[in-house]
């Protein structure tokens, strides 16, 4: 039912094709698989390997795989369905908040109600639906409904593509997906805090930064080891200086802080 | 020599089995990467934990002049340790990525190991003598009070027990941003190539603080990137030529004559899709993971994740032959990108005479195709099925339908159980399987 709605809603002006209700369960059936495999994309890129660098070819090749996904989206116009379902249920700072705790072990997880698994979409028949449980598979709070993983390695590649697709998309369009991605353009980490740090390091290449950061979407700019892991976990929700929805999540921090110290 | 079995001429047999037979695999057991030296005498394993361990073939035996020589541990070192990279905080691990000989030039053997930043050059010599009668020390090393010696002796050469050393004697160190994944030595004897996934470097062997860059594919903006090197190597004769493969099912031959930097390719192999059978894995199953010349030079074999390609190296836009090695899994494909098992990375390699080739699949089989009968054969390295001088029974996947005995079905292959590293030597039909942490050697039977 819903998926026939939705179809309508895309080939507005276009010629509906014959409503063959085998076609339209092969139709749905087909974005359903498309969408589990974007997910399941997204987050092998962004299960940050805390320790080891990762495998460069790996994570090109998923790249590319999101990238090719979300182009066949964008062309039959779902991609803007997504992206405003998932704009409508967050705001941009709790999207860090998420990504962070996405790629730190925290003890956090064990109050998750879900595993994190990525494939379980039997039974959801909708495309909104359907990214809605993307939202809580995800290592966030229920609360915090931030979609977190998606945007990151899609949006510098959708920036090329909106200036590519512009006579495709109305501008409408667009724009929630600008506003969902445009948060997230945190290519180069040594946007973050200290001037004379980065005078430091100027000459470091910081090449496999962006690519690293891009790809697995940490915000914070050296790959934490497992000795500052903890020490940059207070300091880094401070230092994102746009980021105002930290503050729920400062109280956790403190809290495994004091655990940790023992105090 | 002989070809690849199946027929009545010719069978594998079990040989040798090297390896703990615990249950329990100790991930630093893991060999990461197998090969035989130019004459075959010598046969040089590397694993997760950053050792080598070279085995030696025995003589053969006049008392038994059917049983070829078996293969004995000869050496063992730690090549490489763990690292830290305290700029980015990140380990680099000490698991050897790739192994390369050297060819001897005088009694001692070198080869050279690498890691993901580091290549190093061994040298194992053997010792089987030693001095003795110094002037100046005891026997035990104490020094002799220089006042009491009274008379001059020349110190005379005894036997002892045969001792094998290994020492690193250069390092080439600092010229990878990007994890090594080939090394390869020239023809010239003298340079040899190191490829990471965007940049190819040329060495001098014997000077260790300067490489040539000749290939960078890295992007002005990492956000373009949307291609790695993944593999690379020197023509076997032609000392100006190498190629290289990438993640997106292309070949690129250089010629070093032509610029400083090969950016621009001499010759681009690529097999144009097919449309009908493009999905969203395509680039992923296209990608390369091994490529080899052939030792005549004229042809190179390429691995990607269902099958292998032969190609002439005078046509380049298809290839000559191709293999399919586990064409069921194409029906799995979604399943093996979950559990990242499409990112696999087989080896491959030629017989010594070009006619056959080999290259492993999973559940700990490995499969051989004979190039002039297109025959092709299967078979595991378990040692349920390793009995000493024991045939080696072809195995068989059944990909639907009714099951026949001894056959195994898609769904009951063990997808931990995987042969990246094989090698074939150079001049004989043995083989070395690496499964896991336990290395196999095969030889064909002897009638």
């Amino acid at each position: 039912m819903f998926p026939k709605g939705t179809k309508r809603k895309f080939s507005d002006g276009e010629e509906v094709p014959d409503e063959n209700p085998a076609d339209i369960k092969v139709m749905s059936s087909y974005n359903l698989q498309r969408q589990s495999l974007l997910d399941m994309s997204l987050i092998k890129l962004q299960l940050c390997h805390m320790l080891v660098e990762p495998n460069l070819c790996r994570s090109v090749l998923i790249a590319n795989t999101v990238r090719q996904i979300q182009e066949e989206m964008t062309q039959d116009g779902s991609w803007t369905i997504m992206a405003e379902a998932l704009n409508s249920n967050q705001s941009p700072s709790d999207c860090l908040v998420a990504t962070e705790i996405l790629c730190r072990p925290s003890p956090k997880d064990q109050d998750e109600e879900k595993p994190f698994s990525v494939i379980s979409y039997e039974g959801c028949d909708s495309v909104s639906c359907h990214s809605e449980e993307v939202v809580d598979d995800s290592l966030c709070e229920p609360s915090s409904e931030a979609p977190t993983y998606l945007p990151i390695s899609i949006g510098t590649w959708e920036k090329e593509d909106q200036k590519e697709n512009s006579e495709e998309e109305s501008e409408e369009d667009s724009k929630p997906e600008e506003q969902v991605f445009g948060t997230f353009e945190i290519k180069n980490p040594t946007a973050t805090p200290d001037p004379a740090l980065d005078e430091l390091f100027s000459d470091v290449d910081t090449s496999y930064y962006d690519l690293d950061t891009m790809l697995t979407g940490m915000q914070s700019s050296p790959k934490m080891g497992p000795y500052d892991l903890l020490d940059s976990l207070s300091s880094h929700s401070q230092s994102i200086s746009s980021n105002s929805g930290c503050r729920p999540d400062l109280n956790e921090l403190d809290h495994i802080m004091e655990i940790i110290v023992g105090s | 020599m002989a070809g690849v079995g199946g027929g009545n001429d010719f069978q594998w047999c079990f040989a040798q089995v090297k390896g703990a037979i615990d249950e329990d695999v100790a991930e630093a057991d893991i060999i990461s990467t197998v090969e035989f030296n130019y004459s075959g005498d010598l046969l040089a394993t590397g694993d997760k934990g950053g050792r080598v361990v070279i085995f030696q073939r025995e003589q053969e035996s006049k008392n038994r002049p059917h049983s070829r020589g078996e293969y004995n541990v000869y050496s063992t070192f730690q090549s490489h340790e763990p690292e830290f990279d305290y700029l980015k905080s990140l380990e680099i691990e000490e698991k050897i990525n790739k192994i390369r000989w050297l060819p001897q030039q005088n009694a001692a053997h070198s080869l050279l190991s690498t890691n993901d930043k580091t290549i190093k050059l061994w040298k194992i010599s053997e010792r089987d003598k030693k001095a003795e009668g110094y002037n100046l020390k005891e026997e035990d090393g104490r020094l002799r009070d220089p006042f009491r010696i009274t008379s001059l002796r020349v110190p005379v050469l005894q036997p002892m027990d045969l001792m094998v050393e290994a020492s690193p004697r250069r390092i080439f160190a600092n010229a990878h941003t990007y994890h090594i994944n080939s090394i390869s030595v020239n023809s010239d004897h003298e340079t040899y190539l190191s490829a990471d996934d965007l940049r190819i470097n040329l060495w001098h062997l014997e000077i260790t603080d300067r490489s040539f860059n000749i290939v960078d594919i890295k992007p002005a903006n990492m956000e373009e990137l949307t291609e790695v090197i993944t593999a690379a190597e020197c023509h076997p004769n032609q000392c100006n030529v190498f190629v290289y493969s990438s993640s997106k099912g292309t070949i690129r031959l250089c010629d070093m004559r032509a610029a400083a930097l090969c950016d621009r390719h001499t010759k681009f192999f690529e097999e144009p899709e097919d449309p009908s059978s493009r999905s969203f894995f395509s680039e992923i199953i296209s990608s390369i993971s091994d490529v080899k010349f052939s030792h005549s030079g004229r042809y190179m074999m390429t691995r990607d994740y269902l099958s292998v390609k032969v190609w002439d190296l005078n046509m380049e836009n298809r290839p000559v032959e191709t293999y399919q090695v586990h064409e069921y899994l194409r029906s799995k494909l979604c399943s093996l990108y979950e559990n990242d098992c499409i990112f696999d990375k087989f080896e491959c390699c030629w017989n010594g005479t070009d006619s056959a080739i080999m290259t492993g699949s999973y559940n700990n089989f490995f499969r051989m195709f004979d190039r002039n009968t297109r025959k092709d054969i299967t078979l595991e390295a378990s040692r349920e099925s390793s009995k000493p001088r024991g045939i080696l029974k072809p195995r068989k996947v059944c990909t639907g339908g009714k099951r026949k005995k001894d056959e195994i079905s898609v769904d009951s292959l063990d997808f931990n159980k995987k042969i990246l590293h094989t090698a074939w030597h150079p001049k004989e039909n043995v083989i070395a399987v690496a499964a896991t942490n336990n290395l196999y050697i095969f030889q064909d039977k002897i009638n």
